[in-house]
């Protein structure tokens, strides 16, 4: 697959302040990739270096083997999708859609039968006549939509797209935006803050912080076997137990921590462990068990399957479960046992 | 609340009117007395001293040369200060805080400083012929107004409906007249009305910079109630009003039905 837009070194600053540092990506054709950051992280900076909105202080930016980097923002060809629709409130929802197509030089007439076209498979064709201002969230980010893709570009960028609207129409435009995106194969580039939105809809998603890319993989890759401790935390490994090897017997792994913790892990599940590592568990992950880490419970809270509570070790304070049948109390001793399917193994980044 | 609005409210809204109206009634009673010195309730009812005004170059001239001024002014304040609005909200992070102020600042000095400044500096110091010195006068108390007005409509304008436009092909320079301006329309229109009010109505500036043979109606009106007290300065202040008020419906509807074209 050749990669039909490549970030390249692209460092931004705002004054003095660097906002991207060094950042380089490639989206394959017909892919769709994911920015997925707190605020700030330079998700919607990238976004903009991409569209032409800003200019980057160092790095290229190519799409489908042409150097845009200083070409203005209007020849890009970009479609973009905003947060807020940004419709034209002046243009009926025809004319808005037929805006690009209009700075293409299309005739009138064609143009009004495309835009139509494309207003009828976002399912608005009754609409055309009438003003932004006549409509509803859901209806005017239809109308977004159709508006860049009617352009046919090479690719096209969404920022926070769903973010203003409820939660039930943010799901269903989800897959609606999905299902467009895969039917015309175009190369997407999706901003956003929401780990859900990001995985559910993206080929491969780019957790972002700092103005860096932290990991590029698949959200399944994401979600199960992060690299390193901001991508787990990200994605809810909120337990990062430090951890080193006493003993190797075949895949199984003999680990021990601060206080007497002693774990025992099976390589065929987790990976190759080295021999100084980070364990990483999610709530679910950690459970009460016979032997293990020692801890002591706080905090009791129920969650339908189960109940979650905050464990104070040698190590930190922990977040662990154990089963509705034996609910334990504040102030127990017990012990803590990692469940390999909720757990990962993280390079000890302190050590390296 | 009972919903029902209190007898004393209502009389002091009739107060209100009546004080804001009330000089109006009285100018426009006064300019049809048939009498030849001011008086309200008018006695008699007669058109001619209306006619007297265009008997009189004196009045025709100056009204000319403050419609001349009016629009002239307006449409160069404009031109200056939309940019500048634009320029302001746009960039308004990357530009320092106090250049928005700059624009303010003839409202800020007194009229009669400027004036004088104006007539010291210009008029006399750089030999700028009458006219034109009146006309950058008029124009520097109506640009405020413009920046002000315009400003104000841009900063609920959401820029990244100009973004959308760029990214869809169109160059920034088209974007900002066939996106950006028709959207800040009322505000345009509302800074032109404003800013040619001003400029019709100003005396101040106007009373340094006239010269010989050029002059404006408010001044004229000065100079002739300082000799004559007859009802023709009524007659003209309602033909400035009524004039006025056509010019700012034309604006409306002119400007108004273009931007709708598109």
């Amino acid at each position: 697959m050749t990669a039909a837009l490549t970030l390249d070194g692209l460092t931004a600053h705002y004054g003095t302040t660097k906002v991207l540092d060094d950042l380089s990506l490639d989206v394959e054709a017909g892919e769709l990739v994911s920015l997925l950051g707190a605020s700030g992280c330079g998700k919607t900076t990238t976004l903009r270096l991409i569209a032409g909105f800003l200019a980057p202080t160092a790095g290229r930016i190519a799409l489908g083997g042409t150097d845009l980097t200083r070409l203005p923002a209007h020849k890009r060809n970009i479609g973009l999708v905003f947060q807020n629709y940004a419709l034209f409130p002046h243009l009926s929802v025809r004319e808005n859609v037929a805006f690009g197509l209009k700075q293409r030089g299309m005739g009138g007439a064609e143009r009004r039968a495309k835009a139509d076209e494309m207003l009828a498979r976002v399912g608005l064709q009754d609409l055309a006549a009438r003003l932004p201002g006549e409509l509803s969230g859901g209806q005017r980010q239809r109308v977004a939509l159709a508006r860049a893709l009617v352009i046919e570009p090479p690719l096209l960028m969404f920022d926070e797209p769903l973010s203003n609207l409820d939660a039930k129409l943010r799901v269903d435009m989800r897959v609606e935006i999905r299902q467009l995106q895969r039917q015309n194969g175009t190369t997407s580039v999706f901003v956003t803050h929401d780990q859900e939105e990001a995985f559910s809809i993206s080929d491969r998603v780019a957790i972002m912080d700092a103005g860096r890319i932290r990991q590029l993989d698949t959200p399944e890759v994401l979600y199960q076997r992060p690299a390193n401790a901001f991508v787990a935390r990200f994605v809810g490994f909120e337990n990062l137990i430090p951890l080193r090897v006493a003993a190797r017997d075949g895949a199984a792994v003999t680990a021990e921590g601060a206080g007497g913790a002693t774990v025992t892990l099976d390589q065929d599940v987790l990976g190759p462990i080295p021999d100084r590592f980070v364990l990483a568990t999610r709530p679910d992950g950690l459970r009460i068990a016979e032997d293990g880490i020692p801890a002591t419970l706080g905090l009791r809270t129920y969650l339908g399957r189960s109940y979650q509570y905050r464990a104070e070790t040698p190590a930190g304070a922990y977040v662990a479960s154990g089963p509705l049948s034996a609910p334990r109390d504040m102030g127990d001793r017990v012990h803590l046992a990692p469940w390999a399917e909720q757990c990962c193994i993280l390079p000890d980044e302190a050590a390296a | 609340m009972t919903g029902r609005l209190h007898p004393g409210l209502i009389a002091f809204a009739v107060a209100v009117y009546i004080f804001l109206m009330g000089p109006l009634v009285i100018v426009i009673g006064a300019s049809l007395s048939d009498t030849t010195y001011l008086t309200f309730p008018p006695q008699g009812l007669t058109l001619r001293w209306f006619e007297r005004i265009f008997e009189m170059s004196a009045f025709r001239r100056t009204m000319i040369t403050s419609f001349q001024m009016a629009t002239l002014s307006t449409l160069l304040a404009l031109l200056i200060g939309i940019p500048a609005a634009y320029a302001l909200n746009r960039f308004r992070i990357a530009l320092p805080s106090w250049l928005s102020t700059l624009f303010v600042l003839p409202v800020l000095v007194p009229e009669i400083v400027l004036g004088f400044s104006l007539l010291r500096s210009v008029q006399v110091g750089a030999g700028v012929p009458v006219f034109w010195a009146l006309l950058i006068g008029h124009t520097l108390i109506v640009l405020p107004y413009a920046v002000r007005v315009v400003s104000a409509a841009l900063a609920s304008f959401d820029f990244s409906i100009e973004e959308a436009a760029i990214s869809l092909g169109s160059p920034p320079v088209k974007t900002f007249f066939t996106i950006v301006l028709p959207n800040v329309q009322a505000g345009v229109i509302a800074a032109f009305i404003l800013a040619f009010i001003t400029s019709i109505n100003d005396v101040s500036v106007s009373l340094f910079l006239t010269g010989p043979g050029i002059s404006t109606l408010p001044i004229q009106i000065l100079a002739h109630v300082e000799q004559f007290f007859d009802p023709v300065v009524a007659s003209v202040s309602v033909l400035l009003m009524v004039l006025t008020v056509a010019v700012m419906a034309v604006v409306e509807r002119t400007l108004g039905l273009t931007f709708l074209a598109k």
